[in-house]
């Protein structure tokens, strides 16, 4: 069976290539040297004469270098396509927008599930333990081996807004704005305790045989549980509602414990098809560093960002309730508090977490807006009836 | 910019406003005050604001906002930190004015308020007339719909700065169309008020 191919849109970025970006070693914040270090990432629109077009996005903990365009031959839009491309919130005919994928992620990068060329065999547990610091630091190699001396912007929703924080408070000189978004200068207990459930189911499972399991049967089961976890905490009790009800599903099997209801199904879909995708080990990695994150470093944030010139748009959601407004609100109040000018919106959505992919609208409105006084440095647009 | 197509009450802010100052809009709306006082004035300028879709005006227009309500929204700013903290239209709509007059005049080195005079003839008229809860231009909402939490009269606010012992540095009383001298609590719509410690 042949796939049908999905005709190209017009604001679509097009067809996309991911490029690699491989460096010999990166000093790791805990002192370790590791390497070498590949990077996946994609890019999209040109870059202008004087490289002031510059955008960074970056992705959450599921996501990949892939947020925009199509892959040649395949159907699947990137991440944030409703938001990258010509005409869109980040409007690839103006700007050039480079989106990487994570250091210990398993889409491209080096990560656990990558040949540790000292062994000839994937690095599975051997793998050192990350920061969100660290994967900001191979960033950083990727943005001067583009010749990029100042982003215009970097962006990015959940655990990317961490890495918007940490770029900012590492490399102030090298950004002129950022774009947090449902995201937090570090976790809560709650969100640390979702993701501890979610690294158990993995290593309960018998098949993940303290990470080796490289070539051997994988820990489906238990990244499948991590995942569902994962999935309730982006959704809110209004969009599960809407979205199935107590809906059952139609075909329901004489055994007791099925999945009758339609969110059970929904769960396990999700489930099973993140497995074909994930690697358990990347998920342990990533949401450690996600844990132990806190983008002051134990400092106040607004200390931390003192003197810092920037602008700055922080944008949270209303039912967000795994990474809750008033998190994205402290982040604001530091901004204001070391003088960096801010924009804070709490944008009224039923989606959850989740909302920041598919609040389209709104993001669009305020980030097009946002960029386009960052991008010409002028305090207010336009002239205005008043 | 002509000035004719500006509200009067933002003309007269514009008036009291030094040029290249810090200011605060508590209650910015869709920020046409903050708006003009950059273009005006080149202040540098920072919004508070409850409502969402005002928030999308403000940043169309370029305008730092911040999505909150004004009653929890001062208290982290440091003494002092603006010359000047604005309540313009705002005040009768905060619940706990004291509390938020107080701390306005902690953040701001002055403090602008401009309020709807309740003791306007119009409405006198109306209570006395017609024993209705007045309606006017710049009362403008029946009893059943009215974000006014609290109805004030320009000299209810003189009393009260007294009580608090609150400066006036400048009052300036406008009806619909331009300034009111004469006997302003009876005759003027609105009152702007420059006040400090």
């Amino acid at each position: 069976m042949t796939k049908e191919k999905t005709p190209i849109q017009n604001n679509s970025a097009g067809i996309i290539q991911t490029q690699y970006f491989t460096f010999d070693s990166l000093k790791l914040e805990s002192g370790e040297k590791f390497g070498p270090v590949s990077i996946a990432y994609e890019t999209y629109g040109e870059l202008n004469k004087d490289k002031s077009n510059a955008i960074l996005v970056l992705h959450a903990l599921s996501g990949d270098a892939h947020a925009a365009g199509i892959h040649e031959g395949e159907n699947n839009p990137g991440w944030w396509d409703a938001l990258i491309g010509p005409g869109k919130a980040f409007d690839t005919s103006k700007y050039f927008v480079i989106s990487s994928n994570v250091l210990g992620g398993c889409k491209g990068s080096t990560g656990p599930a990558s040949v540790n060329p000292k062994t000839g065999k994937p690095y599975a547990l051997d793998f050192p333990l990350i920061s969100i610091g660290d994967i900001v630091n191979a960033q950083k190699k990727l943005i001067d081996y583009l010749g990029i001396e100042k982003l215009l912007t970097v962006a990015g929703g959940s655990m990317g807004g961490m890495q918007v924080l940490s770029w900012l408070v590492k490399f102030p000189e090298k950004i002129r704005s950022v774009i947090p978004i449902a995201t937090a200068i570090k976790h809560s207990p709650q969100q640390i305790a979702f993701n501890e459930v979610g690294r158990q189911a993995i290593m309960a499972d018998a098949h993940w045989n303290s990470g080796n399991y490289y070539g051997a049967p994988l820990p489906d089961k238990g990244l499948a549980v991590a995942r569902m976890i994962g999935h309730i905490t982006y959704m809110s009790d209004s969009s599960m509602t809407e979205k199935f009800g107590r809906q059952k599903k139609n075909s329901v099997q004489p055994f007791k414990f099925t999945a009758d209801f339609e969110v059970e199904g929904y769960l396990r879909y999700r489930g099973d098809n993140f497995v074909k995708r994930f690697d358990a080990n990347s998920y342990l990695y990533i949401t450690k560093a996600m844990d132990n994150f806190d983008a002051s470093e134990g400092k106040a944030l607004q200390e931390a960002l003192e003197g810092v010139r920037a602008k700055a748009l922080v944008i949270a959601f209303k039912s967000d309730w795994l990474y809750p407004a008033y998190q994205s609100k402290e982040i604001a109040r530091a901004f204001k508090l070391s003088g960096i000018e801010a924009t804070y919106c709490e944008i009224y959505s039923t989606y959850g977490h989740d909302a920041f992919l598919l609040e389209v609208e709104e993001e669009t409105h305020l980030i097009s807006h946002f960029l386009k006084k960052a991008f010409y440095e002028y305090e207010v647009t336009g002239n205005y009836d008043v | 910019m002509t000035y004719e197509n500006i509200h009067l009450d933002h003309r007269v802010i514009l008036g009291l406003v030094e040029p290249r100052s810090t200011v605060l809009d508590l209650g910015c709306g869709c920020g046409e005050l903050l708006y003009v006082l950059i273009k005006e004035k080149n202040i540098r300028g920072q919004g508070i604001e409850i409502n969402e879709k005002a928030i999308y005006k403000c940043v169309a227009k370029g305008l730092n906002v911040f999505h909150g309500d004004i009653d929890t929204g001062l208290a982290e700013y440091g003494d002092k930190s603006f010359d000047y903290v604005i309540l313009n239209q705002s005040l009768q709509q905060i619940q706990r004015v004291d509390k938020v007059l107080i701390d306005a005049l902690r953040v701001g080195k002055k403090v602008i308020v401009g309020i709807p005079n309740f003791a306007y003839y119009a409405s006198r008229l109306q209570v006395f007339f017609r024993g209705r809860v007045p309606v006017t231009p710049s009362l403008p909402y029946g009893w059943y719909e009215t974000p006014n939490l609290h109805f004030l009269s320009i000299s209810d606010f003189i009393s009260y700065c007294r009580l608090r012992k609150i400066k006036i540095e400048k009052s300036i009383y406008l009806n619909e169309k331009k300034q009111v001298k004469f006997l302003p609590n009876l005759f003027s719509q609105t009152g702007i008020f420059l006040v400090s410690r």
